[in-house]
């Protein structure tokens, strides 16, 4: 049985969707309607449409292949150099912007700096082999405890051709370290998403099977992926994991280590987080070492009690033993903090739209705090992502894929949900509009949102956005 | 005094057809005439302007750019020379093959002149000497908005010359529906094919333009060069020289500017095979091998 929201039904959704597409222009309406729809849950296939290019002439909210390389994939390894190759502002404005936490010693043992080739005309005229060469020669110089460097093409890279993988391929000679191409330039693909694609296919290509783990392996090797540690969310996780007893070798990417990555061939199992940005490696791994792959969801402790059973199960009893021992111990704290909020945010309603997991994996996590979406869509998901987002929807909510701002103002309009969740761009439009908001992509400089710590700080951020006394004194347009 | 009109011009053709020779010998023959010229070449090979200069290769724009890591540090002198008949030399410069970006380095050289004031009020005439192949829109720079408005192309009667022009003629039309850019002939620098003045008039003709010289071939030319000297420069009592003055004087009297109309291959080939440059063959026998 599908769950049901009072008041959303298809009828109300589809009458929506075409009265905000009337709106536009005829040609822009013919192409926006596939991406848009009322949930189906009992449906095989989502019938809303993702993965194409926006259309011109909308705001939309998505970045480029660039952005999902170094932002999503590369950034959040902390003991990389991480070079951006071409000019400045791609480097700069992707630099700490997203949350990505990572332990160590800044400069010695981490380095979350911005490295760029800082291209000038020059360079453009010339070509950048050889600057990029002398940057990576100095960067290991300057900071000799790193291990590895990253060199990500911006846009004009790929028009002139500068041949960063003969680069590379000669500097890992010379340094002894892994040094990876990323052919990421922002004008490939639709959206950020093939930069995870492309990422992926670098850690396939000239990172995978390059190392070996130092201790003796064992049965409960797993590795954790797709989690970025926004906010901390692996801190969060990784202990959960390592009290069912199992030892997680490595962290993709989220306070990653690129040795740890190199040598994640040799785990049994890998357990992943975000399908859409690591799905690729996941099925490379299971293919070529035959290591099997679970998708599991940390947010909230419904979830997150289904996730630990999901995976226990895969392995004997002793683990599924520590398993429900974990749950045992969790679940009267989450519970605490359910009690504590739920009667102040039972029967609230929310709408997201963020990348391209969260608007699935949290829903979870809002229904047991009590609060019904009744609105979500991604930025960049595939067909895949929306097959699996059917399902955690209630029947007729709706579904946007790409959404542009103007269409995703008329849908929030209509629907008066408590709270949006969405990104940096729409939460202040949305707060002017008097709507409770919280940003998403960063956790809005708060977090970990992961695993049962996270959950604690979760609910409390989300009751402080809607319970908020403040918007008593915000006279809502409508 | 009626104010005086600077012309720019942009030499384009197939590559070794000979445009660098033939611009540096006419741009001497305009200064012979009194005129005041000034030629930017736009090729990173930078060969346009050593008949003027006696030198092999001038410091271009783009290595200076190079030598002092920004465009903003370079100065004008750094990179203007005078030649024969007070002519002022540029070169783009750019890249050995197979790296970077030659035609953004046309692109960065044409402004840094326009910024720095190189296109003085003096000049009667501007001459843009093109890469032979304009492979993407750096080298299409020139016939831009507001700079050549005159086209001429340099050709032979050999096939690829010619096809090469109706080529260039395409990109003419592209850029001549939004700006003022037009062609104004064919410059014919002969390779001493059959009835090639014939053809090329023709071949002119049917793209709606003239042919406003037939350059004869003269072994005088290489003799000049060897001493890097244009031939009106090394010996302006010869033949040769006498020509390169007539296609400057037409150059300076031509009133025929016209957008294009470039011929459809088979309308090309067509003319080929009728002054015998192709050998007209049955349809059937089109892909097969001599032996087969």
């Amino acid at each position: 049985m599908s769950k049901t929201i009072e008041g959303i039904t298809t009828e109300r959704s589809e009458k929506l969707i075409t009265e905000t597409l009337n709106e536009m222009p005829e040609k822009a309406q013919k192409k926006r309607r596939p991406h848009v729809g009322a949930n189906e849950p009992e449906a095989e296939t989502c019938a809303v449409k993702s993965n194409r290019k926006t259309i011109p002439g909308v705001m939309s909210a998505r970045g480029c292949a660039y952005a999902g390389a170094k932002g999503v994939v590369w950034g959040p390894i902390r003991d990389m150099v991480h070079v951006s190759h071409g000019p400045i502002g791609c480097g700069f404005y992707s630099w700490g912007t997203r949350r990505n936490l990572v332990q160590g010693v800044p400069g010695v043992t981490s380095f979350a700096m911005d490295f760029t080739s800082d291209f000038q005309e020059r360079d453009i005229v010339y070509g950048g082999d050889k600057k990029l060469e002398k940057l990576i020669g100095e960067a290991d110089q300057l900071f000799p405890l790193n291990h590895g460097i990253s060199v990500l093409s911006e846009c004009p890279v790929g028009l002139i051709g500068d041949d960063i993988n003969a680069v590379t391929k000669k500097m890992e000679q010379e340094l002894g370290k892994l040094v990876v191409p990323c052919n990421c330039e922002g004008f490939r693909g639709v959206s950020q998403s093939l930069g995870h694609h492309i990422s992926n296919d670098s850690i396939r290509d000239f990172v995978i099977g390059k190392r070996e783990f130092e201790e003796p392996s064992s049965p409960y090797d797993v590795a954790l992926i797709g989690d970025y540690n926004i906010g901390g969310d692996v801190w969060a996780a990784k202990p959960i994991l390592e009290e069912m007893g199992l030892n997680v070798k490595a962290t993709w990417t989220g306070d990653g280590a690129i040795e740890e990555i190199a040598a994640t061939h040799q785990v049994k199992l890998n357990l992943i987080h975000c399908y859409r940005s690591m799905n690729y490696m996941c099925k490379v791994m299971e293919e070529k070492w035959g290591i099997p792959w679970v998708e599991y969801n940390f947010f909230g402790p419904t979830k997150i009690a289904e996730s630990i059973r999901k995976i226990a199960a895969l392995f004997d009893e002793s683990i599924q033993e520590k398993a429900e021992a974990v749950i045992a111990k969790y679940t009267p704290g989450a519970q605490a903090v359910i009690d504590r909020y739920r009667p102040r945010l039972e029967g609230k309603t929310a709408m997201l739209f963020v990348g391209g997991l969260r608007p699935r994996h949290t829903v979870g996590a809002y229904e047991d705090l009590g609060i019904q979406i009744t609105g979500t869509g991604y930025e960049f998901a595939h067909q895949d992502d929306y097959d699996r987002t059917s399902a955690e929807m209630a029947k007729g909510t709706l579904i946007y894929d790409d959404v542009s701002e103007f269409e995703f103002e008329r849908y929030v309009e209509e629907l008066k949900p408590d709270l949006v969740g969405s990104g940096i761009k729409e939460k202040y439009v949305f707060q002017k509009a008097g709507i409770p908001f919280r940003q998403m992509h960063s956790w809005d400089y708060s977090g970990p949102y992961h695993g049962y710590t996270g959950f604690e700080i979760f609910a409390r951020d989300i009751d402080m956005a809607i319970n908020s006394p403040t918007w008593k004194l915000v006279k809502s347009p409508f | 005094m009626a104010e005086k009109k600077m012309r720019q011009i942009a030499i384009y053709g197939k590559g070794g057809i000979g445009k660098s020779t033939t611009t540096q010998n006419t741009v001497a023959g305009l200064a012979s005439l009194g005129k005041k010229v000034m030629i930017i070449g736009c090729d990173p090979k930078a060969d346009s302007t050593r008949l003027i200069l006696h030198a092999k290769a001038q410091e271009t724009v783009m290595d200076k750019v190079r030598e002092l890591g920004t465009v903003e540090d370079l100065e004008l002198e750094d990179v203007l020379k005078w030649g024969y008949g007070d002519v002022k030399c540029v070169e783009s410069g750019g890249p050995e093959p197979g790296v970077g970006c030659a035609g953004r380095g046309v692109i960065t050289a044409i402004n840094f002149l326009e910024e720095e004031g190189a296109y003085t009020p003096d000049l009667d005439f501007v001459f843009y000497d093109v890469l032979g192949d304009v492979v993407c829109g750096g080298f299409a720079m020139p016939i831009r908005e507001n700079k050549a408005q005159e086209i001429y192309i340099v050709v032979s009667g050999e096939m690829m010359a010619m096809y090469a022009a109706n080529n260039i003629c395409k990109g003419i039309v592209k850029y001549a529906a939004s700006g003022s850019v037009r062609l104004a002939g064919l410059i014919c620098n002969s390779r001493n094919t059959d009835r090639e003045a014939d053809l090329i008039t023709a071949l002119a003709s049917k793209l709606g333009t003239q042919m406003i010289h037939f350059v004869p071939r003269d072994n005088q030319v290489q003799r000049a060069e060897l001493r890097r000297m244009t031939v009106i420069e090394y010996s302006p009592e010869h033949k040769q020289a006498n020509e390169y003055r007539e296609l400057a004087r037409k150059i300076a009297e031509n009133e025929m500017f016209v957008v294009p109309t470039p011929l459809e291959m088979e309308e090309l080939e067509d003319l080929l095979m009728e002054f015998g440059i192709m050998e007209v063959d049955d349809e059937e026998n089109i892909g097969k091998a001599e032996n087969a």
